[in-house]
């Protein structure tokens, strides 16, 4: 089969960069060895966050941000969003001073989307946490979707404009020659000019062939959720000091996540929880929320993600092949900024240059660590 | 026994105290292994022998001879040096055999050499119109409420379905005196020549083909009769049950009712074994999820033993063999036995499970439920009803390109609700099956998500106070 731009997963990475391409009349198929976003892109815990980004992913991260705004002028869908702001919370006065630390150095970076607000206002938006918190830190129109709808809208609209998903397609061989690029699977070969690598955790092997091994490491993030409950908090809540992500869905639910690790076995593609870990989120949770302690958690899970040592993803040309590209390593924070890098990608990839500032997660940054 | 009773590690934890694992604890407690049985129900017996040690006299003998087997069993579990933990859920088994538990508000997590699901059957969930009303039930839940408290319908039942459980259910409200406005059965005719070949060996176990042609002529002498090759169920009401339509020679029935209860069979409860990883495949004959064992119930994954209905229907007796014979690969597997004293003492139970399983290829035959009753139903059918998901939606999703369950679950919510999917997996890879022309294997099952059974963010956090970030 022959086409313009051989992509490589199809999650969310995958699906933006082959919409960016196909809009300017670019031909891609996409190849995913599972089914679309069966990994990281579907089962994430859906954030949509700019605050307490690394400054070198800020103005991505910005840009983006107002690309979910305007998201079904993109994919004919609202991708369930919603946007009630991000929180950082201060329990003491010592997480107070890291969080103005915090905002000063953005605001010195010449951005303000991340602002501190006071006790006062903190309970304002947040009437239900516990009593004795300093302030927070605030990004006001960050918020969340819901990972698969948003992958099933991207993937949707992307195969609207023609784009081919072959799933249950895995890769066993990646050659390059004078004609291109070609990939062969258990069922055919694939021939394209062009190759994208955004193969998530299993991006890894892909570099390497390219002969530039990096050192990504796959993990599986573990989140949970609870029963309904009737709704009592708008904003995403997050802690200065430690590790959580909670919210309530759309439908009451509770989502707690806070990047504790489930137990991963990679070769068979399955995780199993860590209940000791777990139960640090649960501690966290009561901690901050007492009135909590009684409500059920019904469900866990964990996907699995490519984490970067330094937590930057790979977003570059390959630096040893011709025509090569890579997005990956999102290390657990990718899903806000899908939709930009596949902007950003079908840039590098027709126009040769980017819009916005992408050497920071250029692949070379690795070379001396392999 | 209690929560705080609990040790942290056994040699052999038993989780299920119907036949098969009261008779597994005992076997394995005679071989002097230091065992607990766990069980999510208050008292021992599992679904079969329900209530069993509490059951007044008159009511045991209106269940019949078969019930009251279960007398036997759990008193030799009670005098055996067994640990029994009732109202204990187990909600986590990893493959290394730890397992998360709750006894009574208690969380707890305990390790085990070998463990042993005996976990039984559920009924099969099958959606039709107006299923969730309330006045709908299903047959097990009338035989609960018979068995535990002596409840039975005081104005009148409409029995519907196709299985054993049905006939029995019918014949033991008759002699309660219930009045049975209808017997529906949806067992097709071509069912009957389906299970002609199996005839023969059925033979063997005349016994249950003679129950079964007793409880139809006690049925039929009582004034009862059964409404053969009934289609299109329907259950229909504003707030609660109010009537129950039927297609029979091609005309619609109806009968005014305010209690229905549906019965299609009985399906194994894979849900401890597929937390687990436990390799599952599908039984075309018994319509089915299975996980694989062998002849010792040793399961995919070292250490985890399954036995009795929960690796396929075989009903209550071939249970009790199988309980004992996988208590002795249990033994024999701790270094208790050589495998020749295991052989030597399996040759009684392994004969009498043979000679038990003479009766099922004809049962799965004739009770064979139809394929467009299973993964047909219709577009206003509510299928998942925790998160109220019907079958049309699940279509919806079907037809834009998501074709396998968990696929049509991350897009419907099927599935997620409390109950675990449990309610609705089978239809949900029925109905995706049907639209697709996939196989069962092919559209899968949904992937575990502990926890089995909700626990609450307390419970989870106590389980390890001083786990640090």
């Amino acid at each position: 089969m022959n086409t313009d731009v051989l992509i490589i997963g199809g999650g969310l990475m995958g699906f933006s960069t082959a919409l960016q391409l196909a809009k300017r009349g670019a031909r891609c198929i996409i190849l995913d060895k599972d089914s679309p976003g069966r990994h990281a892109s579907g089962v994430n815990a859906g954030g949509l966050r700019r605050l307490n980004r690394n400054p070198a992913e800020i103005p991505l991260s910005i840009a983006s941000a107002e690309m979910w705004h305007d998201i079904a002028s993109l994919v004919d869908s609202d991708c369930d969003t919603r946007f009630p702001g991000q929180i950082r919370v201060a329990e003491n006065q010592q997480d107070m001073l890291a969080l103005e630390q915090r905002a000063a150095m953005v605001r010195d970076l010449g951005y303000d989307h991340e602002e501190i607000i006071d006790r006062l206002e903190l309970y304002k938006l947040v009437p239900a946490l516990m009593p004795e918190c300093e302030g927070a830190l605030i990004c006001r129109s960050d918020g969340y979707g819901r990972p698969f709808h948003a992958l099933d809208a991207f993937r949707r609209k992307t195969c609207s404009l023609g784009v081919e998903c072959h799933d249950s397609t895995r890769v066993d061989q990646i050659d390059h020659d004078h004609k291109g690029w070609r990939l062969i699977t258990p069922k055919s070969e694939y021939r394209a000019p062009v190759l994208v690598n955004c193969a998530g955790a299993w991006a890894g092997p892909i570099a390497a062939t390219l002969g530039e091994p990096v050192p990504l490491k796959a993990g599986a993030p573990m989140l949970m959720i609870t029963e309904r409950l009737p709704r009592f908090i708008e904003p995403v809540i997050g802690a200065a000091s430690r590790k959580l992500s909670f919210k309530q869905m759309q439908n009451g639910t509770l989502l707690i996540g806070g990047a504790h690790m489930a137990e991963l076995d990679f070769k068979r593609q399955s995780t199993e929880m860590n209940w000791a870990k777990l139960a640090v989120s649960a501690q966290t949770v009561m901690a901050l929320f007492p009135q909590l302690k009684n409500v059920r958690i019904v469900r866990t899970w964990a996907g699995i993600e490519a984490f970067m040592p330094d937590h930057l993803p790979v977003i570059s040309r390959s630096s040893t092949s011709p025509h090569a590209y890579h997005a990956f390593g999102f290390s657990a924070h990718g899903f806000q900024m899908s939709p930009i890098v596949g902007k950003i990608l079908s840039q590098l990839i027709l126009d040769d240059q980017t819009e916005l500032p992408i050497e920071p997660f250029d692949i070379k940054r690795f070379r001396n660590d392999m | 026994m209690s929560a705080a009773e609990l040790k942290s590690h056994y040699s052999l934890v038993i989780i299920g105290a119907g036949p098969a694992g009261l008779c597994a604890a005992v076997a394995a407690a005679e071989h002097g292994l230091d065992v607990a049985l766990l069980d999510d129900q208050r008292a021992p017996g599992g679904q079969i022998y329900r209530a069993i040690e509490s059951i007044p006299t008159e009511r045991a003998r209106l269940l019949g001879s078969e019930y009251q087997r279960g007398d036997k069993m759990v008193s030799a579990m009670r005098n055996a040096d067994v640990e029994y933990y009732p109202d204990t859920q187990v909600w986590s088994l990893s493959r290394e055999r730890e397992i998360g538990l709750l006894c009574g508000r208690t969380a707890a997590m305990i390790s085990a050499d070998q463990v042993i699901l005996a976990g039984g059957a559920i009924e099969r969930p099958l959606p039709f119109p107006g299923w969730t009303l309330p006045g709908v039930m299903n047959a097990g839940a009338g035989q609960i409420l018979f068995k535990s408290q002596g409840i039975v319908p005081a104005d009148g039942v409409v029995l519907a379905g196709s299985g054993p459980l049905l006939l029995l259910l019918a014949w033991q409200y008759m002699h309660a005196g219930v009045q049975i406005e209808a017997l529906l059965d949806f067992t097709p005719m071509r069912n009957h020549l389906r299970a002609m070949p199996y005839l023969p060996r059925a033979l063997l176990a005349h016994h249950y083909l003679l129950n079964g042609l007793k409880y139809k002529m006690d049925l039929k002498r009582a004034g009862i009769s059964t409404v053969q090759n009934v289609s299109n169920l329907r259950a229909k009401g504003e707030k609660s049950l109010e009537s129950v339509s039927y297609i029979h020679s091609g005309q619609q029935q109806t009968i005014e009712t305010d209690l229905l209860l549906t019965h299609f069979g009985i399906i194994p409860h894979i849900q401890l074994a597929q937390a687990a990883g436990c390799r599952h495949n599908w039984d075309k004959r018994q319509q089915c999820w299975r996980p694989q064992v062998d002849d010792w119930g040793n399961s995919s994954i070292d250490g985890i033993l399954i036995v009795g209905d929960g690796v396929g229907i075989g009903g209550a007796r071939t249970a009790e063999h199988a309980g004992r014979l996988t208590a002795l690969q249990a033994v024999h597997k701790l270094g208790r036995i050589a495998r020749h004293e295991r052989d030597r003492l399996a040759r009684d139970d392994r004969k009498w499970m043979r000679d038990e399983q003479h009766i099922r290829p004809f049962l799965e035959a004739f009770f064979h439920i139809p394929a467009k009753l299973l993964g047909a139903p219709a577009d206003d059918t509510v299928v998942c009803r925790c998160e109220e998901v019907t079958a049309g939606a699940i279509r919806k999703a079907i037809s834009v390109g998501h074709d396998d369950s968990n696929q049509v679950k991350f897009l419907t919510r099927c599935g997620m609700g409390p109950c675990q999917g449990r309610q609705c997996a089978e239809s949900v890879a029925h109905i995706v099956a049907t639209a697709t022309g996939k196989s069962l294997p092919q559209v899968g099952l949904y992937r575990a998500r502990p926890p089995a059974s909700p626990l609450t963010l307390e419970q989870l956090a106590r389980l390890f106070p001083d786990e640090k970030e």
